[in-house]
């Protein structure tokens, strides 16, 4: 077995190596920050342009009353499920490989839930009336329906958000330190020493960190599976053939954590490129990922598999009609596509070769994240189009540009708040990465000693 | 929605089901559509569109699924390998059913959406924020989106129709959904004459418009908690009872001769319309 980090790398070495990817990043980081920021304006024009004229620009229509906007959202929450998968489940596990890229998907998570709130936005028909859906007090003494998934939703994803934004701070507090110790002076300098909170590494202080680290630790992995059950009750609790299905919310959590398993492939690949991160991102851990997200792809074929054995075998024949419809009807090319990229595409990643193969695990990636997309739009479009009522079956309602040119805006904002993110704060932990090398230091020592006899 | 509305009185904007909740005291608005009168010439549908200031939003609109009727009549020809011209439509008008146990109620985030005391669905356009869960929860889809701004659209009211617009309903705006009301504003006029004169609405004090634009009288309309009024005499002669998913009658061996049934009983969803099944032979 090859090993995850080199035992040899100093501790300086670390700091200097993470530290530059502040400074000085390859040119591609500036070619996708202004593609990012391209996309993001294309959908900021799109939005601009639906509020000003009305939803109907987006080619929505009675009975579609939802189009890719729900679907890219239930995407976009569940991307931001790996995040804390890899830096709250795998660190009260203690899998110690995590430590060099938990970083990055923990800033994955806190981004993409970000993009998903817009989403939000963006499909209400009155933008400027959104706050009546929350719980505020007011003078009139109204509050929102709390029967309705929609306010579960926005009481879930804000606490999911606001926790994930704690726990990505709380974790990098000994690394601003490190930024603010060693870093030129300037505007940086002062962010770094107000967001460093006086770290100075006294025992005292490391004590209440990890104590600290902990609790928020677990305190996020209910709200992870919580925040996608609660998105899988938008659908599971209402009443629509294709929608009304009691293994929705786990079926979710699934497919939330592969695509985000396969969007830390593409990161990785991307970020370990971009600010030469190849000691520290390395091929065993990348490995690791591969074999992780076969796992989780396998366990949503699962799923998928019980969900359409449970709606075939049910006699409910308006929710086998929508399944024939899937594999039949109109949208028969892109369901076929999503088991295709969700299902058979994985299948690459249980072949060794591969899985540490890097132009490869990035074309799978990306195409395990298309699956993924489209499983969302196969979960929302077909139940419009051959619901319960006869009148309303009419197959197929294209969306218009305006929807497709958000859903991409939607990428290059994420894109965007992503790479700055990794520009201005370290994207890998250095003091894990060190304790990291400690600890393989210290069983090779070992190892060593037991060899030469001595205990 | 209040505290003291989520605490004591929720009964009265959310059923579960018709009767164990709180049965309907003075009123209960129910319709009873004869199919069999239907000759399916849109009159309800143009009445229902003047009655309630509904955008009329021209054919491209239409082409693209975003028109407005509230009331729709909607055309299907029996399966029975005979083409059109042995063969006419048969038509069924369609509108909010006004269930009972309405699932666009529970959906609707800002509680946009509630159940009157009338037995009514109501919506509220100042409340709307517009996420469309209703529809999406609808299994009739009944409910229609304003997706664009009507009033200030041009040839929806052309000059000449603004002057037609009904001044007792309001027009709705941009980003908000709407639905059929059973007519809530001549409801609303009744009872407060009924209440001024302090007696309780008579039978046929209030028609909708559809009813009244009927040129063959297939649609009635009134308070089933009256016994004495045309609709609660149709009902109970149908056998069709509001608070049963089952029909007594269809659970029947051999079924029954009545023709009174209401759409997807078995959805628990308790609809206010009860129709009447066609038996006459559908004409070219």
């Amino acid at each position: 077995m090859e090993k995850d980090i080199s035992e040899s790398i100093a501790w300086a070495k670390i700091n200097g190596d993470v530290l530059k990817s502040l400074e000085a990043p390859r040119k591609l980081y500036w070619v996708i920050l202004v593609a990012a920021l391209t996309l993001f304006g294309v959908g900021l024009g799109c939005e601009v342009y639906q509020y000003q004229i009305g939803m109907g620009v987006a080619n929505l229509n009675n009975p579609h009353v939802w189009g890719l906007y729900i679907a890219t959202f239930i995407f976009w929450i569940g991307m931001s499920h790996s995040g804390t998968l890899l830096s709250a489940i795998l660190h009260l596990m203690h899998a110690d490989w995590r430590k060099p890229i938990y970083r990055f998907a923990e800033a994955m998570t806190t981004f993409s839930l970000m993009t998903a709130g817009l989403f939000v936005m963006v499909h209400l028909g009155r933008l400027w009336q959104f706050y009546y859906s929350v719980p505020y007090p007011n003078e009139r003494g109204l509050w929102p329906n709390f029967q309705s998934p929609l306010l579960w939703d926005a009481m879930a994803i804000f606490t999911y958000l606001s926790s994930s934004v704690i726990f990505l701070f709380i974790g990098m507090i000994p690394d601003l330190a490190i930024c603010r110790d060693h870093l030129h002076e300037g505007w940086r300098k002062k962010l770094y020493t107000i967001l460093s909170l006086g770290w100075e590494g006294t025992d005292r202080q490391w004590r209440n960190f990890r104590v600290t680290y902990l609790t928020v630790a677990c305190f996020l992995i209910p709200l992870a599976v919580s925040v996608h059950s609660i998105v899988a009750s938008d659908f599971a609790m209402s009443q629509q053939p294709g929608w009304h299905v009691t293994s929705f919310p786990p079926y979710f959590v699934a497919g939330a954590l592969y695509s985000g398993c396969a969007a830390i492939i593409t990161l990785f690949i991307i970020l370990r490129y971009v600010f030469r991160f190849e000691e520290y991102m390395t091929l065993p851990i990348l490995k690791k990922v591969a074999r992780l997200t076969f796992a989780i792809s396998m366990v949503w074929t699962y799923l998928n598999a019980i969900e359409f054995a449970a709606v075939w075998y049910s006699h409910d024949q308006a929710a086998k009609d929508v399944l024939l419809q899937k594999a039949m009807g109109p949208y028969a090319p892109f369901w076929w596509m999503m088991i295709f990229c969700g299902s058979v595409v994985p299948l690459m990643l249980a072949v060794k070769r591969f899985q540490t193969n890097i132009p490869v695990l990035f074309a799978v990636s990306l195409l395990l994240n298309l699956g993924m997309w489209l499983e969302r739009w196969m979960i929302v479009a077909p139940t419009f189009s051959h619901g319960y009522y006869p009148w309303t079956w009419d197959g197929f309602q294209w969306p218009s540009w305006v929807q497709w040119g958000m859903v991409f805006g939607s990428f290059g904002w994420f894109t965007l708040l992503f790479m700055l993110f990794c520009k201005i704060f370290p994207s890998v932990s250095m003091y894990e990465v060190k304790e990291m090398v400690y600890h393989r230091s210290l069983a090779s020592k070992k190892n060593e000693l037991a060899e030469k006899g001595a205990h | 929605m209040s505290v003291t509305n989520l605490l004591e009185n929720w009964s009265q904007f959310r059923h579960g089901h018709p009767v164990d909740d709180k049965p309907h005291e003075e009123y209960k608005w129910a319709m009873a559509i004869d199919l069999d009168a239907c000759t399916g010439c849109n009159a309800c549908s143009v009445a229902c569109y003047a009655e309630n200031n509904i955008p009329v939003v021209g054919k491209e609109k239409f082409n693209a699924g975003q028109q407005m009727h509230w009331m729709r009549i909607e055309r299907y020809w029996p399966e029975d390998g005979r083409e059109f011209a042995d063969q006419g439509a048969q038509f069924l008008p369609m509108m909010c059913q006004q269930c009972e146990a309405a699932p666009c109620e529970t959906v609707c985030p800002a509680g946009a959406t509630n159940h009157t005391a009338d037995g009514v669905n109501s919506q509220i356009y100042n409340r709307c924020v517009g996420s469309r869960y209703c529809s999406a929860n609808c299994p009739f889809k009944v409910r229609y989106f304003n997706w664009y701004d009507y009033p200030s659209t041009d040839n929806v009211w052309p000059a000449e129709m603004t002057q037609q617009l009904n001044p007792d309903v309001s027009v709705r705006s941009k980003g908000v959904m709407e639905k059929c009301t059973f007519c809530v504003q001549r409801m609303t006029a009744a009872k407060n004459t009924a209440r001024n004169e302090g007696r309780l609405v008579r039978d046929g004090e209030v028609q909708t418009a559809c009813q009244q634009a009927c040129p063959t009288n297939a649609i009635s309309f009134g308070n089933l908690v009256d016994p004495e009024s045309k609709v609660a005499k149709q009902w109970a002669h149908q056998q069709v009872e509001l608070s049963k998913e089952v029909q007594a009658k269809d659970a029947q061996e051999g079924g029954t001769d009545l023709r009174g049934y209401r759409i997807m009983e078995e959805l628990r969803l308790y609809p206010s319309v009860m129709y009447l099944e066609r038996v006459r032979e559908s004409a070219i």
